[in-house]
């Protein structure tokens, strides 16, 4: 059945859980806190499943078609009639798909953080900010507004700000826990300005609406849209392109993408959630949300989209190949990903079947990058909780000391890399055949990207597992971490394994129709070659200890050094935020302030100080002058009544 | 409801607080004082609610009359709308505040104590005044005490900083003065009455000259561009209270008075000044966003930001919708609440640091966990963070703005939207630095607030929940107001 207030619980449960926690989780809470909040996520996760489930199977379709289903409404902000703030639940494919995702990832977080932060002394408040990120995520992926959407964007923004600085003693955490805010804060102002150009238009804020109204050729709404033009473009396009930018932003796609990899200064499980499985792909739900009027009204947004993914996916590939820090070999993994479902949404069409398959893709691709990329996030949580470094150097020869973890991760690696038969290969040959269909040269970039992937990949696991021989010193005794920890890493192995055979296109469509997906052996033969050829690189270079590597990277040097130091983009924004921004506009408005503002009302105060000191004069009280005053001013007067006014 | 009571409470308390006998009972009755208003202006706001809800229609409601001048047309005239009552419910929030975090103050405590009742009295009476010489009055009332808050319990350069902000302030009540003169004689009716004036008729030419003027001088108060430099030196020279006084009660006269006054009595004049007013407010958001962004002083920074957000309140008024009037009078209780809160932290650090130097400072959440806290919180309101009040009442500010669909606007809002990154990168640089990073010495063992300093922090952080999480009571009641200016507004032009 049906119920609104089931699946208000949903999000409701991890804000009860902040709450608590947040207020009396230092005081009273402290040991427990972390199971408090895990029961209530598992609460969460229950109600969820419940809900995709009733969703998928029982009410979601009328006609054979799902539907975009509105079972709670409530109205939060009225701007003026029609156009209002409302605060609802939507209830469609890929809602009910994220529900999921988000729940389950957070779970597994939840659980594996019970072993990996035990004895922090901020137990409780990590506990907290969790909730406080898993309420927002899930009341984004629920939102039934764009403006709703909005305040829980901003919100999962502020979680990620407060985790990834959870270490807050730590410069290097502060740092990189604003850089996140700041950069993703300035996507976001696109994001509203575009939420302005739309809602002007469509005057309203409901995604329904919205979507109805732009997307309709006969609505005033959309003429009136379509017409208007700044600058060559329409407002429509202008409108989504600002939105685009806002979820740019979020799923850290090229040139936005610099705070993602310094936000694994964040505790590593935090990266998981955050940074890999859930905030960052919101990017993505949010093109995927307005995916109707995206490929409707405006197919050069959608362009933009498919070319702004593209470039992201191999840009960072290529520097995915050259870090050693293992979790920003996986940050720029993920970007890459996350490209890679940003140009699947990009070269989809709207239309019956094939056409609208990169959309499809794109979400089948986001649900099975969650599962292999959270693994691979954990995975490496539990390394570095073994070696105590972040750096590849000191790893290598795993596999004796961590069995589950060698395997889980070698099962995430082989899902991202596309190696049948697991969940990756099916998610990105679907990519890979929509684009082939629609755009050859974003087919191109994404062949050489899985390429990449694969042997980038495969450098982290022969560098991480095999290569030099690990001697342990003493932290042998605390093996891999306990069950809390490798639970987890079991269940998403399962997952990155199996999730492959769900038949997506069943159940997640662009128009809620049913998309059957169909399997081609000779096209899957390229990709799954180039895969196989970036794994076997990667043998050869690691697998064993030797000087292959070091001489490849010198024969490449100026390359390898230009990915190494991330191309640069880092140094580029420095400069503008601190030469461009700061001295020439902040300095100079704080200077003007000072000097000729508040110069100017000083010079007017010290005027009248001065003034009144040399007139204070002709007040002296004695007679003869006044006398004087009156005789000289009795003449002036005469001399100018007898010459000037005649 | 009788608004009588408004004004007889802190009068009561004014003088039982030169009745008593020594400064334990200055606070207690201070307090107390303070938490009747509170509670009786709460009161207000639901009798108010109860008034429209059961059909209550008039313009103002509980209004009350008395003759004072009869040949000049002066009465005393009281009566409130959503606008006042808005006003005033942040007010009594920011007095309680106010008093509580003064508790510590040993100068001179009973006159210190008086001059903050006397202040809110003023602004008090202010807000229930329709009669424009009772408001001036009330108007004046509320700028003496300040000048002695500053002049004799303020630090640093006290005496200029006074005398600045007294003098710039009463330039402003000057221009304010002759506006009113100016409106008083030429409106087809005598009255101060603003009832009656807003039915008068005033020509167009006439509100063309007393609009600015009036505007301007009411602007002072609001930190109008480029009346604005008041506003730095004031804050810092002022004791905690006072600053909160002055940024949450007094900046949002000029607020109320600019569009009470100005906008709602000469439509025509604020049509005619629109695009002035709103290149006066975007250059303040902007440029008081940068000029933040280089300051080294947490009151400074705080000060400054107030000139931005300000800016947002006669943006508001300058766009002259309903919608953007709406929200110009959400953000005069946001930031009021905001930024109250904002120097009752940075008056909590210094306390303890005394220090105000953001350089000088780190990592404060360690060893004050509430206070650290608190920073954050009232830092991620600054910014616009949802669930906070200034997210709620700029965004209503955007999407009135928005509203008008020619270019000069356009230009404007989205200015406006970028000054929010700004104000991102100034609140995280000063946070970051103070609440956050490696922790100093000298202040690993200072103490957390104590419970005067947590309950007066509640209060606020309570009222900026109260509008974040749930803006509907707020709109709902603001916007029938606004929508009678609204109405003002677009009444056909009068004819000579």
């Amino acid at each position: 059945m049906l119920n609104a207030t089931y699946i208000a619980l949903i999000p409701l449960l991890p804000l009860a859980g902040f709450v608590m926690l947040g207020l009396f989780g230092r005081k009273y809470f402290r040991n427990t806190s972390g199971v408090i909040a895990t029961v209530l996520l598992l609460a969460s996760t229950l109600l969820a499943l419940y809900t995709a489930y009733g969703y998928f199977f029982e009410y979601g379709k009328a006609g054979g078609v799902y539907q975009k289903l509105v079972p709670l409404k409530y109205t939060w902000l009225e701007f003026s009639k029609g156009v209002s703030i409302d605060m609802g639940i939507i209830l469609d494919p890929i809602s009910a798909m994220m529900l999921v995702v988000v729940t389950f990832v957070s779970l597994m977080v939840h659980i594996y953080s019970l072993a990996y932060m035990k004895g922090e002394e901020r137990f409780p408040t990590y506990y907290a900010f969790l909730g406080l990120f898993t309420f927002s995520m899930l009341g984004l992926v629920l939102s039934s507004n764009i403006f709703q959407i909005y305040i829980f964007w901003e919100l999962v923004g502020v979680s990620s700000f407060l985790l990834i600085g959870y270490y807050y003693d730590k410069p290097s955490a502060v740092a990189a826990c604003k850089k996140a805010f700041i950069v993703t804060r300035f996507a976001d102002v696109g994001f509203l300005i575009g939420i302005l150009v739309l809602s002007y238009y469509s005057n309203t804020l409901d995604f329904n609406t919205l979507i109805a109204n732009l997307t309709s050729p006969e609505s005033n709404a959309y003429k009136s849209a379509a017409a208007a033009s700044f600058l060559g473009v329409s407002a429509l396009t202008w409108g989504l392109v600002l939105v685009f930018i806002g979820g740019a932003g979020k799923s850290a796609m090229f040139p936005l993408h610099i705070w993602l990899p310094d936000a694994m200064e964040g505790p590593t499980p935090v990266s998981a959630l955050i940074h890999a499985a859930t905030m960052v792909v919101a990017g993505v739900f949010l093109v995927a949300r307005l995916f109707p009027v995206f490929a409707i009204s405006s197919p050069n947004a959608l362009n933009l989209v498919a070319y702004v993914g593209a470039a992201s996916a191999l840009f960072a590939a290529v520097i995915a190949c050259t870090q050693t820090d293992i979790k920003r070999v996986l940050a720029y993994s993920t970007m890459s990903q996350i490209g890679y479902m940003m140009f699947a949404l990009g070269v989809a069409h709207w239309g019956a079947g094939e056409k609208m398959l990169g959309y499809t893709a794109s979400m089948f691709h986001l649900f099975t990058h969650a599962m292999f990329k959270a693994l691979l996030f954990l995975g490496a949580g539990a390394v570095i909780h073994f070696v105590h470094s972040n750096e590849m150097k000191d790893m290598g020869g795993l596999r004796k000391f961590m069995p589950i973890t060698h395997i889980s991760f070698l099962v995430a690696c082989l899902a991202i890399a596309g190696v049948p038969p697991f969940a990756g290969f099916f998610s990105k040959e679907e990519i890979l055949l929509a684009a082939y269909h629609s755009n050859t040269t974003v087919y191109w970039i994404a062949l050489i990207t899985s390429g990449l992937t694969a042997f980038y990949m495969f450098r982290l696991y022969f560098s991480i597992f095999w290569n030099k021989e690990h001697h342990p010193h003493g932290e042998a005794h605390h093996g891999e971490g306990g069950f809390a920890m490798m639970m987890p890493l079991v269940l998403l192995a399962v997952g990155a394994a199996g999730a492959g055979f769900i038949p997506f296109g069943h159940y997640v469509t662009a128009d809620g129709t049913r998309l059957e997906s169909e399997f081609h052996l000779q096209f899957s033969i390229l990709p799954v070659a180039l895969g196989l050829a970036g794994i076997v690189l990667a043998m050869w270079l690691y697998k064993k200890q030797n000087e292959r590597p070091d001489k490849i990277a010198t024969s490449l040097s100026g390359l390898y050094k230009a990915a190494y130091r991330k191309f640069y983009i880092d140094e580029i924004y420095l400069f503008i935020t601190q030469k461009i921004i700061f001295n020439l506009v902040g300095r100079p408005a704080a200077w003007f302030d000072k000097n000729v503002v508040d110069g100017l009302v000083n010079l007017t105060g010290n005027t009248t100080q001065l003034v009144s000191e040399k007139i204070k004069g002709i007040q002296s009280g004695k007679v003869q002058q006044y006398a004087i005053y009156f005789l000289v001013s009795i003449v002036g007067l005469a001399l100018l009544f007898i010459y000037i006014w005649k | 409801m009788n608004l009588l009571l408004l004004l007889a409470i802190p009068l009561l308390t004014a003088l039982l607080v030169l009745a008593a006998r020594n400064a334990s009972q200055v606070r207690w009755i201070s307090l107390l004082g303070a938490a009747v208003q509170l509670a009786s202006t709460l009161g207000l706001y639901l009798a108010f609610r109860h008034e429209r809800a059961v059909g209550n229609a008039a313009q103002f409601l509980f209004e009350q009359q008395y003759n004072m001048f009869s040949s000049l047309k002066i009465g005393f005239h009281l009566g409130v709308d959503g606008i006042s009552v808005a006003m005033i419910l942040l007010t009594a929030f920011v007095v309680v505040a106010g008093v509580l975090v003064s508790w510590n103050v040993e100068k001179m405590t009973k006159e210190f104590y008086f001059l903050l009742i006397l202040l809110s009295l003023g602004a008090y009476g202010f807000f229930i005044s329709l009669d424009l010489f009772i408001l001036f009055f009330f108007l004046e009332i509320a700028v003496i005490p300040k000048y002695l808050l500053i002049g004799i319990w303020g630090s640093g350069k006290k005496e200029y900083s006074a005398n600045k902000l007294a003098l710039m302030l009463m330039g402003g009540s000057a221009l304010v003065l002759v506006g009113l003169l100016g409106v008083y004689f030429s409106a087809s009716v005598k009255s101060f009455d603003l009832v009656i004036l807003s039915k008068g008729i005033v020509s167009p030419e006439v509100q063309n000259i007393c609009f600015p003027l009036l505007f301007a001088g009411f602007g002072v108060f609001t930190a109008l561009f480029p009346f604005h430099t008041w506003v730095p030196d004031g804050h810092s020279s002022a004791p905690t209270a006072g600053s909160m006084f002055l940024a949450g009660i007094s900046m949002k006269l000029g607020g109320y008075g600019c569009l009470r006054v100005a906008t709602y009595l000469l439509p025509q004049g604020a049509q005619h000044y629109a695009n002035v007013v709103i290149a006066l407010s975007v250059i303040a958001i902007v440029y008081g966003a940068f000029a933040t962004m280089m300051q080294k002083d947490l009151k400074y920074i705080n000060a400054y930001s107030s000139v931005s957000h300000c800016g947002f309140v006669l943006l508001g008024i300058g766009m002259l919708t309903k919608t953007s009037m709406t929200g110009a009078v959400m953000q005069m209780v946001s930031h009021g609440l905001m930024t109250a809160l904002f120097f009752a932290v940075i008056g909590m650090i210094y306390d303890r640091t005394h220090t105000r130097q953001v350089s000088e400072m780190g990592g404060l959440l360690k060893t004050m966990p509430f206070i650290g806290s608190v920073l954050f919180i009232v830092g991620l309101c600054s910014l616009g963070l949802p669930g906070l009040s200034g997210f709620v009442a700029e965004m209503t500010v955007f999407m009135g703005s928005w509203e008008n669909p020619d270019r000069f606007s356009r230009i404007a809002t989205i200015l406006s939207c970028l000054s929010i990154v700004v104000t991102a990168v100034y609140i995280l640089r000063a946070v970051g630095k103070v609440a956050m990073g490696p922790i100093r010495a000298d202040f690993a063992a200072l103490p957390d607030a104590s419970w005067n300093e947590k309950l007066a922090a509640i209060v606020l952080v309570v009222g900026i929940l109260a509008i974040g999480t749930a803006p509907f009571w707020l709109n709902d009641l603001v916007n029938p107001a606004t929508e009678i200016i609204k109405q003002k507004l677009m009444m056909p032009v009068p004819l000579d």
